[in-house]
This record gives structure tokens, C-alpha cells and sequence, in this order.
């Protein structure tokens, strides 16, 4: 076997932004930040010294017209990936993203393809509040014509992101900010990942366990404690969200009967909501007890230390959901190391 | 027009020096990881917002502002306390500690509220400002941004708006050079004055030196002169530094994306140095003695109130 490489899943996305641009010389990558000194939390890490100022640059703050500017390049052969620091600076691009990129390739009938990535960073803690923190896949996967994926491993944002950059449709790509840290095995060169196939990440029969991002942080935490409970999952990632590997889910439950879908958006048609209508649609019969979604909570993520205590979910909900359906005590208390729920681990310093 | 006197010196100055430590004071407790939010100092673009409250009184001048709004809140007259508790997540803050410090407010004062996202509470003050058009309300709606809310669409549909309702509108534009990290050249064309390019959608602008407290005074007695007078708005541009990094509570220049003759250049022309001479010894003491007791007393009291109930978070989602 060849020796691992560990790396981060900001040096990932890294690596997929510098070998997409080495491999298609026209592709072209810009966003605040870009060229910075931080250069978006190192994913864009030396690209403009390596690929110049004209193909890897820093913008106006115009996030409407920049997006309508990638279609333009897209729709010319150039594609571009787009990185927004927060999601919520995209909204500000929601005309272009949802008439324009999600409409061109349809609505003249195959003509133009709009090869584009926005990368969309979803912040998490530290009092980013009910306006730099949301995570609104569901408002995205909603439109026809997206894709919209969502890495939980640097092997995968990785090779997903390359895989984004060469489809020939429009591609949101949301990375959560709690991941970019997040180390992991990550294969050498050129590779990509398929859109629409989720990953198996844990097996067993007992019951399934959907995911992805970040939640599937939350989700392996919780599927381990469960293994050395004696109750065995199947822990499915979903790695994308449109198209939904609708296959995976409905195997799965077909074999374990129950089912769990964890989602970090808020829980009003959220895509813990979609899934759990696809299998109830379809697997009525087969579900021993009504599915469980874990999602956030209807109303918008405050920004005060208190009120964000138990906003968001993790791998604690899915334990007490379990302790419940299969009547058995499980201790999950001492797991979490850290002292405070607003950092993604204990070197985290504010403000980002 | 009306003409600084030296109580008004003093006042400015001292303004501009609670302003000051005020945000020192921040930057010092930053580091006890207590105030966990981000947080856009106003240091070094003081004077700017110092003035608010002399010349722009009544709660019926409104203000807006973006992210680096201490100093328009604090200048007008914001509650220092609620300011203060809100920073730290508690319950006694100006929004019960929902919204931090990019989302500041203090109707009682006329500081409407400043927002996060770039651009974004422009349209905000020309909507109050044409509410007060309907109610038939005095008043003047004073918009603060920095450079890069230049570069928004809405920036332009709101000023455009504003000129065809002739709406009593002061847009103020802190032109600190950078959004972030970026140089103004990386973003707007290099010789294109910002005042100057506004002026040719039909609107009247003027230039000042935003280090510069008196002038920055003057410029807004004439601001308020203009609109009050012909009934139109106006664009008022002020060139200014900051001194600390763009979001918390450090200063960055190692990073070296600002030039040192720069930086050098905006440290001797800092606002609070240019008024120094106005001050006598004596004063200059009984003032920080003041302002620094004041603080005292914001922060114990904010560090010794309550943190809001978890379940204060589901509420006021519906009016
Ligand atoms: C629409 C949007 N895009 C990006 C950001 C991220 N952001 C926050 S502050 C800032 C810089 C703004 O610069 P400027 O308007 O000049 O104000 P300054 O920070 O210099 O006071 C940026 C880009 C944002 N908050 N909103
Ligand atoms: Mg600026």
C-alpha cells in the first residue's frame, strides 16, 4: 500500500484549485481575498504567484456582477471557480446564480454550458451571527439546473472540487470553515470524484445514518460511540447533495429500517427533510419507526456565546435518539474535549 | 454656516479621545477570549464619528453604518453600556446579544443600525429617509461605508434613488484605502477620485481630509447647510487610516500589504494628535480620567450581567 499523505482539507482544496488550473489553461479563479496575504484560509495558497494575475486575482467587492462575469467567461469557454469567504456574501448574487447559471444551458436549449464553481465557506462559532453563518444548501439544491456538493474530508474536497471545476454545469461547491482544519489521506495528482455518489463510510445493520460536511464529523463521533454500544450503522456521507445518490439511501434503510439524516441547514424544508420524503415515499413499508431528522433549528443562528449553547446540533442528538429507539443507556458525555461549543477545536482563536 | 468654537474643540477632542480608548479598551480585554465576536476597530478614523452628536442632535438625524461602525454608534451618542454588554453576549446589550458587533443599534439616540454585509444598509437610510418624506418627519438620514461599498451595485441604485426623490440623505464614504487587505488598486480604477466619480451621477460631493477633525467638522456643517437648505442630498468623501488589523484586535503591518511611508504617514496625522495642541496639560488629564471611569464602569457592569437564557434565541423571530 502506498504510504499515506496527510494533509489538510485546506491544502486539498489547495491542490484542486492549482492542478485544475495547470490542467485547462483557461480556467480562472478569483474571489475577495484571493490573492491576499491569507489567501482564503490557504486554499488559494501561492496560485497567483504560480498562475499570475489575469487567471488568479482578487475582485471589487461586486459579488452580483462578478458572478454575472463568470457566466459570461463560462459561456465562452473560459470557466471560472468563485470563492465567497461566507456563503451569505453569495446572496448578493442570487439573480445571476438562479436566472442566469442555473437557466442558460435549458432555456436555449443546450446552445451554452455554464461551467462555473462558487465555492461557498460556511462560518460556524465564535459570534459570526445570524449573518455570516448560514448554511443554505436547501436553498440552492431548490433550483434546477444547480449541482451542489458539500466535502466532508480533504480527499474528497479535493477531487470533488476537480470534478466541479470540469462539469460542465454550474456547481456550488459549500465548504464548511470548521472543516479547513481538518486533516486527512489525500491521493497524489489529478483525480476526480463523480457528482452523485455518496460514500459508505461505516457499515452495519442496524440502523442508516445520512450525512455530509461537517455533520459527518458529528455523525462518525456519534456512529463510533453506537459501534462500541453494540449497535452498528451504516453511515452514509453524501459528498452531494443535487444529485442525491438516492440509491445508497434507499439500499441502506432497505436493510437496516431505520433512519437518521443529519443536515446542518434549518430544519423547514431542509435536505434532511427531502431525503426523509424520498424513503418514506418509497420505503414505506420498510421502516420499522418513523425516521429522525437532526437539523438546525427554525430561526436564525444568534451571534451571543449563550444563545448559540445547543443550536447546533451534533453527534450527541443522534445518541439520544438512539438511546430511546433501541431502550439501552449510552455514555457519550466525557467524548467532546473541547472546553467551549464555538471553536472547532482548542487552538481556534477568534475572530475567524 | 456654523462656525467651530472652542468648546467645540474641546468637545471634538474629547469625543475623539473616548472614541479612542473606548476601542483600546476592547482590543485589551480581547485577548481574556470573553468578547467572542468579530470585531472592526474604528481606531485611527475616529474623528469621523466623534462629531455626530453636536451637530446631528436629535434622534430625528438617523444614522446607518456597515461593519466598522463603533465609532458612528459611540459618536452618536450610542449607550456605551448596552454597547459594551452586547459585545460580550449579554442580555443587558442593545439587541439582548443576538446581534454583536457588526450589528449595532440604539433607536433612543438616532443610531438605526449598522449591518455586516458590505453595502447593504445603504438602501436602509434612503428607505428611512423617505419614510420621513411620508410621515412628513425632520430630519436628516446620515449613511456611513467604507471605500469598498463603492464597488456595490445597491451603492449606486440607492445614491440614484436618493437624487431623484431629493432626499434629505448625507452619504458619507470612509475612505481608508482598503477593504481587507486589498489596495484600493486592486479594485478601482487608480485615478479615479471616488468623490469624483459619484459627482457625475448628478449629486453634490465633497472631499475632506478625515484625519483632519476640524476640517471633518466643517465639512459636515456645510453637508448639513446644503441639505437642509436646497433640500437635496449630498456625498461627502473623508480619507482616513486604520490602525489595527481589518477584523480584531491586533495590528498586522508585518503582513506588509500596506507600505510603511504609508502607515508612517497616517500615524503623524492622526486625528487625535492634530487636535493635541488645542488641549492644555490640565485638561488632557481631567479627560482621561473621565472617559477611563466611564469605561470602568461599562465593562464591570457588562462582565458582571447575565448572560441571556438559551431560550432567548427562538425568540422574536415573529413580530
Ligand atoms: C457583500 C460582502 N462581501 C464581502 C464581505 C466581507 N467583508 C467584510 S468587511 C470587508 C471590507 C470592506 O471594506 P471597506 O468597505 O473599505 O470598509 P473598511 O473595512 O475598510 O472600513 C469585506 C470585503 C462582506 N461583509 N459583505
Ligand atoms: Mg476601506
Amino acid at each position: 500500500m502506498p504510504k499515506k499523505r496527510i494533509i489538510t482539507f485546506a491544502e486539498a482544496i489547495n491542490e484542486g484549485l492549482r492542478f485544475s488550473l495547470l490542467k485547462n489553461e483557461n480556467l480562472i479563479c478569483f474571489g475577495l481575498g484571493v490573492g491576499d496575504p491569507k489567501e482564503v484560509f490557504g486554499t488559494t495558497k501561492n496560485l497567483q504567484k504560480q498562475f499570475g494575475d489575469q487567471r488568479v486575482f482578487d475582485i471589487p467587492t461586486s459579488e452580483n456582477a462578478m458572478t454575472g462575469i463568470a457566466i459570461g467567461c463560462a459561456i465562452n469557454r473560459c470557466p471560472v471557480v468563485m470563492t465567497h469567504q461566507r456563503l451569505d456574501f453569495s446572496l448578493l448574487a442570487f439573480d445571476q446564480i438562479i436566472n442566469n447559471a442555473a437557466k442558460i444551458f435549458y432555456m436555449f436549449n443546450g446552445q451554452f454550458t455554464v461551467p462555473i464553481t462558487l465555492r461557498l465557506i460556511v462560518g460556524k462559532g465564535w459570534g459570526q451571527g445570524p449573518t455570516h453563518a448560514q448554511s443554505l444548501q436547501s436553498l440552492f439544491a431548490h433550483i434546477p439546473g444547480l449541482k451542489v456538493v458539500m466535502p466532508s474530508n480533504p480527499n474528497d474536497a479535493k477531487n470533488m472540487l476537480i470534478q466541479s471545476i470540469k462539469d460542465p454545469n454550474p456547481v456550488i461547491y459549500i465548504e464548511h470553515r470548521w472543516l479547513h482544519d481538518q486533516k486527512g489521506h489525500v491521493e497524489k495528482g489529478f483525480n476526480s470524484k463523480k457528482i452523485g455518489k455518496a460514500n459508505l463510510l461505516m457499515k452495519g445493520n442496524d440502523i442508516t445514518i445520512v450525512s455530509n460536511s461537517f455533520m459527518t464529523t458529528e455523525a462518525l463521533i456519534a456512529a463510533k460511540i453506537l459501534r462500541s454500544n453494540g449497535i452498528y450503522a451504516d453511515l452514509i456521507d453524501l459528498c452531494s447533495i443535487k444529485p442525491l445518490d438516492e440509491k445508497a439511501i434507499l439500499k441502506s434503510v432497505k436493510k437496516t429500517r431505520r433512519l437518521i439524516v443529519l443536515d446542518d441547514g434549518h430544519d423547514f424544508l431542509s435536505i434532511a427533510s427531502e431525503i426523509i420524503s424520498i424513503v418514506t415515499i418509497k420505503q414505506f413499508n420498510n421502516l420499522k419507526i418513523s425516521p429522525k431528522k437532526i437539523t438546525m433549528p427554525n430561526f436564525p443562528v444568534p451571534t451571543g456565546y449563550s444563545l448559540t449553547k445547543n443550536f447546533y446540533p451534533g453527534h450527541k442528538d443522534v445518541i439520544k435518539y438512539c438511546q430511546n429507539i433501541f431502550d439501552k443507556n449510552i455514555r457519550y458525555d466525557n467524548f467532546s474535549k473541547k472546553n467551549f461549543h464555538d471553536i472547532p477545536h482548542v487552538r481556534f482563536k477568534g475572530p475567524f | 454656516m456654523k462656525k467651530i468654537s472652542k468648546k467645540d474643540e474641546l468637545d471634538l477632542y474629547y469625543s475623539i479621545l473616548r472614541i479612542r480608548r473606548i476601542e483600546e479598551k476592547i482590543a485589551k480585554e480581547y485577548v481574556n477570549w470573553k468578547i467572542r465576536c468579530p470585531v472592526h476597530l474604528s481606531i485611527g478614523q475616529e474623528a469621523i464619528g466623534a462629531p455626530l452628536k453636536k451637530l446631528f442632535k436629535s434622534c430625528k438625524d438617523e444614522v446607518v453604518s456597515g461593519h466598522r461602525a463603533h465609532s458612528h454608534y459611540l459618536g452618536k451618542g450610542g449607550d456605551l453600556k448596552k454597547f459594551i454588554c452586547e459585545l460580550y453576549g449579554k442580555k443587558n446589550g442593545s439587541s439582548g446579544g443576538k446581534a454583536g458587533s457588526m450589528h449595532l443599534t440604539d433607536k433612543k439616540s438616532g443610531f438605526i443600525l449598522s449591518s455586516a454585509i458590505v453595502g447593504n444598509s445603504i438602501p436602509i437610510g434612503v428607505g428611512l429617509a423617505y419614510s420621513k418624506r411620508i410621515k412628513k418627519e425632520k430630519g436628516i438620514v446620515l449613511i456611513f461605508f467604507g471605500d469598498a461599498a463603492v464597488e456595490t451595485g445597491v451603492f449606486f441604485e440607492s445614491l440614484n434613488f436618493a437624487i431623484l426623490k431629493k432626499l434629505p440623505v448625507i452619504f458619507i464614504c470612509e475612505n481608508n484605502f482598503y477593504s481587507v487587505y486589498s489596495n484600493m488598486k486592486y479594485r478601482q480604477p487608480q485615478n479615479r477620485k471616488i468623490s469624483e466619480m459619484v459627482k457625475g451621477i448628478g449629486i453634490k460631493t465633497l472631499k475632506s481630509n478625515g484625519n483632519d477633525p476640524i476640517k471633518v467638522f466643517n465639512t459636515y456643517c456645510k453637508a448639513k447647510d446644503y441639505v437642509e437648505e436646497l433640500k437635496k442630498p449630498i456625498f461627502l468623501e473623508f480619507e482616513t487610516f486604520r490602525h489595527y488589523e481589518h477584523c480584531g484586535f491586533l495590528k498586522d503591518d508585518h503582513l506588509n500589504y500596506r507600505k510603511k511611508s504609508e502607515i508612517n504617514y497616517w500615524l503623524k496625522n492622526d486625528c487625535l494628535k492634530k487636535l493635541q495642541t488645542k488641549v492644555n496639560k490640565k485638561k488632557l488629564i481631567f479627560f482621561e480620567k473621565k472617559i477611563n471611569k466611564e469605561i470602568e464602569t461599562a465593562f464591570s457592569f457588562a462582565k458582571k450581567s447575565k448572560f441571556p437564557r438559551n431560550s432567548e434565541s427562538r425568540k422574536k423571530l415573529y413580530a
